[in-house]
């Protein structure tokens, strides 16, 4: 791709462009490579605003909600002005505010199995921002049938969670969690309550994943789980099996080979809600 | 010793570190590995700053001439893609 940097950008990304690992080139790939945010919530809002910031040329953004009093404690891409406003309009007046090089595609939707692929197909990677397990499940399962490289991630209450799939290379969510837990087994943020700024640090670090994996710089956090106890204060890196047979998804003889929707399976739990 | 025939020019005088060698970074990447680039400098930071990153990012820094106008001109040969 023949990008010529304007003046601007050249200040805009000079920060980027300094970093041996990142470059002309890798500056030429964030602005010609997409990134769709899935939930433009504790997670998306802030993935959201350092992908638009890093120079993203597409990012797209799911979220059927509408801003609520109640996100802005750690939503923090959206604003008291902005209650009662769709989340994605709202998120990408943000994202175009921050850097007019990026174009932003809004889906106010709910993502289920008839629609994910057309909307996933698009993008070079995908970014887990939701809360709930029938959306974690769908958008693993979408994204290794459309071999469509995602980062995981989980937040609840002082704790965060996060990892690379790169289909068919490396384990997937579905490698490593099999199936829906128990209904009730597991309460929702809402529930259990989460610290804002725990929620920034792990969609911080899928952001970074995407920066590293559109420019190519260093190692993905794939084959590895990686947890993060935000009272202790301690992040832990755990080893995963490596890809089986067994997975009822990724593996060469797969038992899954359509999408399933899930019924909820937490109390309260609305499709697409973050 | 015989003058370098650089394959590119490039005037950095106009911007600021580390605009700078963003800049000369951008004129550079255009070029193929072994070509030259000539590029026009201020006096003080970017004379201090530019050859030394130039190196630290792996390319042959051939010369440095100074202008007598309170520029200079670093001629660089490319290393890597």
């Amino acid at each position: 791709m023949d990008i010529k940097f304007t003046n601007d950008q050249l200040e805009r990304y000079s920060r980027h462009i300094i970093l041996k690992e990142v470059g002309v080139k890798g500056q030429k790939k964030l602005l010609g490579g997409s990134v769709l945010i899935i939930g433009a919530g504790g997670l998306g809002a802030p993935a959201a605003l350092y992908l638009a910031a890093a120079g993203v040329g597409h990012i797209g953004i799911v979220d059927a909600d509408v801003v609520d009093l109640s996100n802005l404690q750690r939503q923090v891409i959206h604003t008291t002005n902005d209650i009662g406003k769709p989340k994605v309009e709202s998120a990408k007046e943000t994202m175009e505010a921050i850097n007019p090089d990026v174009e932003v595609t809004t889906y106010q939707k709910f993502l289920a199995s008839d629609n994910i692929m057309d909307i996933i197909k698009d993008y070079d990677i995908i970014l887990d921002g939701t809360d709930n397990f029938p959306a974690k499940f769908l958008i693993n399962d979408a994204c290794v049938m459309a071999n469509k490289p995602f980062v995981h991630a989980g937040i609840i209450r002082f704790k965060g969670q996060l990892m690379t799939v790169i289909p068919h290379e490396s384990p997937c969510y579905r490698c490593v969690f099999k199936t829906m837990p128990p209904k009730d087994a597991v309460p929702t943020c809402k529930q259990a309550g989460v610290i804002g700024a725990m929620a920034g640090v792990i969609g911080c670090l899928q952001a970074l994943e995407a920066v590293k994996y559109l420019t190519g710089a260093g190692e993905l956090l794939t084959g590895k789980l990686l947890t993060f106890d935000a009272l202790k204060m301690e992040f832990h890196t755990i080893k995963l099996p490596p890809r089986g047979e067994g997975c009822a998804v990724c593996s060469d003889h797969p038992t899954i080979t359509e999408l399933i929707d899930y019924e909820q399976a937490q109390c309260e739990w609305k499709p697409g809600q973050n | 010793m015989a003058d370098i025939k650089a394959d590119e020019t490039v005037d950095i005088t106009d911007v600021v570190c580390p605009v700078t060698f963003v800049k000369a970074k951008v004129a550079l990447d255009e070029l193929d590995e072994g070509q030259i680039l000539s590029i026009k400098l201020n006096d003080g930071e970017p004379v201090q700053n530019v050859p030394r990153s130039m190196k630290e990012e792996g390319h042959k820094v051939l010369k440095l001439d100074d202008n007598g106008d309170g520029t200079y001109q670093l001629y660089v040969e490319k290393v890597g893609e």
